[in-house]
Parts: structure tokens; C-alpha cells; sequence
């Protein structure tokens, strides 16, 4: 591969990137982990909604760092991502989501990732976003805990994608762990490109002389 | 009966099944599940009610703690 064609593409992808909008619920392990991979390939618009502040525990696998515990997690979330671009928009929303306030932060976006730990708020959000008329997407993360060699898997269904090993749960002996967790959120924003790039081509070197 | 059940083709010798029969019948013991038939989402307490037909295509996923 010609550097130059590399840098081209980089360039191009993050260029194609900037007019989308993605809503993130949640801004834990999942959440923060997904805005960063998101932010580094050009998406122009992140809005992330989340209730919690960072504690010195988070750190063992959300992208947040020692300096910033105490501080609402999306407005460490907004810092870190302004340190990789500073050109992303990012709108951050301190609140806990219903069922009466999801569809009013997500409305817009162009497709929504559901970044939560609890099973009642996985299925609050998925309910409610694929019962209501929004055509964005939602991308889910189920099955990440422990040290499993589980397989992590995408299942691609109309409007909804499910990344995880579909087998481990969060318990006090199975903890949520960096990799795994990392692994599902950019998974999750793997998903997100390749929709939101479904027509984009790359720009290729002709290698036929 | 032929469905697709999770992206998969799924054979029942049974000609009627609600959901809930299905959730039974495939073990699918966790606590939380969405269900969805034919892209529309079915609520807990519609599982029961809320039949199988051939042809149909039939989303149950589970949700797992974690995040």
C-alpha cells in the first residue's frame, strides 16, 4: 500500500464521517470505549447521555483517567474526546433516559449505539427505539464479562445489530474487564461505520502497469 | 411449521406456537429478553397471546448484564 493512498483514505473516511450523528446511551465501559474509536475515524457528532460520575473503579476499563474522577462522565467523555479532535461535536446530556425522554436525545442521530450495564435499561432502550418510528439503527452490546474464551459475535438483524458473546453476565465473581469490554465498544463501533459507510468507496492505487 | 428464529431457519412439528411455547421450547432461560416478530416489538405480557405462523421471522436476544 502507497503511504500517500493511506493518508488519502484516512483523510476521505474522516471527511465522509464529519455530517454523521451518533447517539450513545451510556457513557460506562461500553459507551466511552465505542465514543473514542468513533471520534478517531471522523464522526462529526456524538451525543452521549449518562447519569453517572467517574469513580476510581471505573478506570479498570472505561476510557476515562485518574484525574478525572469526581467529574460527570460525559463531561470526562467530552474532554477525552476534544483531545483527539477537537473538531468533534459533542453533546453531552447529564441525565438518567426513560422511555419519555430517549427518543427526544436520539431523534436526530443517525443511527444509536445502547451502551448500559443494567438488563432493565438494555431492554427499556431497545424496546423503545424499535417500537417507535425512528428508522436509526440500534447497535447493542450483550455478553462481555470475565476472561471467557467466548466467542465475541455480531448478529445482524432489520434495524437492530447485537455484539457480544451472547453467554456471560456481569456478576461479583464475573467482573466486566477491559479487553472484553473494549472489544465489544469498538465492535459496536466497527458496526456503526460500516453502516454509515455502506456507500463510501476508497480510493485505490492502480497497481496494473 | 418453518420460522426464522435468530437468523436461523428453525423446524417445529407443531402447527400453533405463542412465543412464550417457543422461548420454552429453546431453553432461552435468561432473565431479560426482547422479543420481536416479523420487525415488530412484542411486550412481556403479549408473549403468551402473541402467535407463531409459518414463514414468520422471529427475533428473541438475550441481554446480559455488563458494560
Amino acid at each position: 500500500m502507497n503511504v500517500d493512498f493511506q493518508s488519502a483514505n484516512i483523510l476521505k473516511v474522516r471527511h465522509f464521517l464529519r455530517s454523521f450523528k451518533v447517539g450513545i446511551a451510556g457513557a460506562g465501559g461500553l459507551g466511552s470505549n465505542c465514543a473514542v474509536a468513533l471520534a478517531r475515524t471522523g464522526i462529526g457528532h456524538l451525543v452521549v447521555v449518562d447519569f453517572d460520575i467517574v469513580e476510581p473503579l471505573n478506570l479498570n476499563r472505561q476510557y476515562f483517567f485518574a484525574n478525572q474522577i469526581g467529574k460527570k462522565k460525559v463531561e470526562a467523555l467530552k474532554e477525552v474526546i476534544s483531545w483527539i479532535d477537537p473538531d468533534i461535536q459533542f453533546t453531552a446530556i447529564h441525565e438518567k433516559l426513560s422511555s419519555q425522554n430517549l427518543l427526544n436525545f436520539f431523534k436526530t442521530c443517525d443511527i444509536i449505539v445502547e451502551a448500559f450495564d443494567k438488563i432493565d435499561q438494555k431492554k427499556m432502550i431497545a424496546e423503545t427505539i424499535l417500537s417507535s418510528g425512528i428508522s436509526a439503527p440500534l447497535v447493542m452490546g450483550s455478553g462481555m464479562a470475565g476472561l471467557n474464551h467466548t466467542q465475541l459475535l455480531v448478529e445482524r438483524y432489520d434495524r437492530l445489530i447485537v455484539c457480544g458473546d451472547q453467554i456471560t453476565e456481569v456478576s461479583g465473581n464475573q467482573i466486566p474487564m477491559a479487553p472484553r469490554v473494549a472489544m465489544v465498544a469498538n465492535l459496536q463501533a466497527n458496526e456503526v461505520l460500516n453502516f454509515l459507510m455502506k456507500d463510501f468507496t476508497f480510493d485505490y492505487e492502480d497497481t496494473s502497469e | 411449521m418453518k420460522i426464522l428464529l435468530n437468523n436461523r431457519d428453525t423446524h417445529y412439528s407443531d402447527t400453533t406456537l405463542s412465543i412464550a411455547d417457543i422461548i420454552t421450547k429453546e431453553n432461552f432461560s435468561y432473565k431479560r429478553l426482547v422479543t420481536r416478530l416479523n420487525n415488530k416489538v412484542v411486550r412481556d405480557e403479549e408473549q403468551k397471546t402473541t402467535y407463531v405462523k409459518n414463514g414468520d421471522r422471529l427475533e428473541i436476544i438475550h441481554l446480559m448484564a455488563g458494560g
